[in-house]
């Protein structure tokens, strides 16, 4: 037990000296680090602009309220876009995201040694780059636009849909493709009638959960040129037209809060 | 295999919806969205076709990428980058331990917890690159900008998690802790913190992962960091430095991920 002995009586304490130390010299470290890190940052900063912040905020709020009511109506078409551009893009993502998923599974794959590897890889490619960094990508390539837009979100969505995906395939109950595999079916037959619907109200909470989220990054890939209420949202900052920004704030905010009520319902009713 | 025998009907596995109407509902109004999302999705096709060359020059700019001729802006950023991902997940993780106690229902009042929520509610809701935009109104271009935009993005899920976490806690060892006559902040130290240590550790190292990922993209609407870097590369299509900087996010990323999963692994 951990005691320590000061004139003549033991006291409890929680830890043993060394531990205690250590913790100590961890704590002495991470400060450090982040002593060194904030001294980084604060020597790229003008801290004019900083210590005006609150007049620059207020100032800002002021012209933010009232929103401009008269602008909402150009932006029904950007707002259908914006649409456009997250579910056109997931049911892509789907379609490319089933067969990866299918092949990086341990249990479906054709080979663990070439085809497994190869369809992580395709994965962790897809989740490590954002949306808008694709976007970024992409519009430079073929150009701004919606198309941009859907195949951006496309890129970025095949990997989590797969990775959920494959990880559900993986966790299925066995005994049903057994079952399958004995009555004779054929390795197709297998994969449709033994794995499949034990995997469908994952895969499908999955594609909703994630147009939930592509609703939510499509608003603002416009900010890179690749379509939607993003573009509205760049042009509105950049010629400092704050009261259109919070009417854009407030149509974003309004569709996130549908599309997550949306996905919430089908998913309670799906699981 | 699928015609029954004797009957002549064919068997078919049974359909995900039940409901026919539902089931035949969705289809026609899935099929009739899509003719209308196609029919008024303008593509600029000879655009397209002149733009599949300069990806195709992109592809290749992968082999090799140019990690040299942009060597000191990359470092630079990447460096610009880590250290807003140190600051802003101490600091956020700092801000979300006393908001997320606030949120958990079993040791705050409701008004606190009510505050808290909200609080939570309004940092999730708002996306980075927005918050990004707002403080880069406010207080200019640079690393701080990004540094606040990520503390206030930790905030919203850290102090969610934790106080979830905090609410799944045993409620025996925290009445044990009372019965003994600790005081709140010594039920805290020894009741609660043992209980949720491990969760906070894990969710911190993954906050910061996601953070790094994050300063990737908040760079292009001016807040710093390595975003800012790769936004320029594209500017001037110089795509083989954009190929060099998207693989260094890449490995960072990876390293980050499988480092943080080996300390997961040991803490819980």
């Amino acid at each position: 037990m951990p005691v320590r002995t000061a004139g003549g009586t033991t006291q409890w304490q929680r830890r043993e000296r060394r531990r205690q130390l250590l913790i100590w010299l961890g704590w002495l470290a991470g400060t450090a680090v982040f002593v060194f890190c904030w001294e980084v940052i604060s020597r790229d900063t003008m801290w004019v602009f900083v210590w005006d912040a609150p007049t620059q905020g207020a100032d800002l709020l002021g012209r933010m309220v009232p929103p401009r009511w008269s602008y909402l109506p150009s932006l029904w078409r950007p707002l259908w876009d914006t649409m456009n551009i997250a579910t056109l893009g997931t049911a892509l993502a789907i379609v490319l995201a089933v067969p990866v998923a299918f092949m990086a599974a341990r249990n479906t794959t054709p080979s663990v040694a070439v085809v497994r590897p190869l369809a992580l890889f395709v994965i962790v490619a897809s989740r490590s780059i954002n949306a808008l960094i694709w976007a970024l990508l992409l519009v430079s390539i073929i150009g701004p636009g919606i198309l941009a837009g859907i195949l951006a979100i496309m890129l970025r969505s095949i990997g989590f849909i797969a990775k959920l995906l494959y990880e559900a395939i993986e966790e299925i109950d066995r005994a049903p493709v057994e079952a399958v595999t004995a009555a004779g079916a054929g390795r197709a037959q297998v994969v449709a009638y033994g794995i499949v619907p034990q995997v469908t109200p994952a895969f499908a909470g999955i594609s909703v959960f994630r147009w939930d989220i592509n609703i939510r990054e499509s608003t603002v890939l416009g900010l890179v040129g690749a379509g939607g209420i993003g573009l509205q949202l760049q042009s509105s900052v950049n010629v400092l037209a704050w009261n259109q920004v919070t009417m854009i704030f407030i149509v974003i905010f309004a569709t996130v809060l549908l599309s997550e009520w949306v996905s919430a319902r089908v998913r309670h009713a799906i699981i | 295999m699928s015609v029954i025998a004797g009957t002549g009907r064919r068997w078919s596995p049974p359909p995900f919806i039940p409901n026919p109407w539902l089931r035949h509902g969705l289809t026609v109004g899935a099929a009739v969205y899509l003719a209308l999302a196609l029919g008024s999705l303008e593509v600029n096709w000879t655009r397209v076709v002149e733009g599949l060359g300069r990806g195709w020059h992109f592809v290749l700019a992968f082999a090799p990428p140019d990690f040299v001729s942009r060597r000191a802006e990359i470092v630079e950023g990447l460096a610009e980058s880590l250290v807003m991902t140190v600051t802003s997940t101490v600091i956020g993780i700092a801000i979300s331990i006393p908001i997320g106690l606030g949120a958990a229902r079993n040791l705050a009042p409701l008004p606190v917890y009510l505050l808290c929520r909200g609080i939570v509610a309004v940092a999730r809701t708002l996306q980075e690159i927005i918050v990004a935009i707002l403080f880069v109104a406010m207080v200019g271009f640079g690393p701080l900008a990004g540094m606040l935009t990520l503390s206030f993005a930790t905030i919203g899920f850290l102090s969610k998690l934790l106080a979830e976490d905090i609410e799944d806690t045993d409620p025996g060892q925290l009445e044990a802790i009372r019965a003994t006559g600790a005081s709140w902040l010594q039920l805290l130290n020894y009741g609660v913190q043992p209980q949720v240590m491990p969760r906070l550790i894990g969710l911190s190292l993954y906050r910061f992962d996601i953070n790094f990922r994050e300063s990737a993209v908040i760079g292009i609407v001016g807040a710093g960091g390595i975003g800012a870097t790769l936004n320029t590369a594209f500017d001037r299509y110089e795509y083989d430095t954009a190929a060099a900087i998207l693989l260094a996010i890449i490995v960072i990323v990876m390293a980050a991920e499988y480092l943080s999963g080996i300390i997961r692994r040991r803490v819980q």
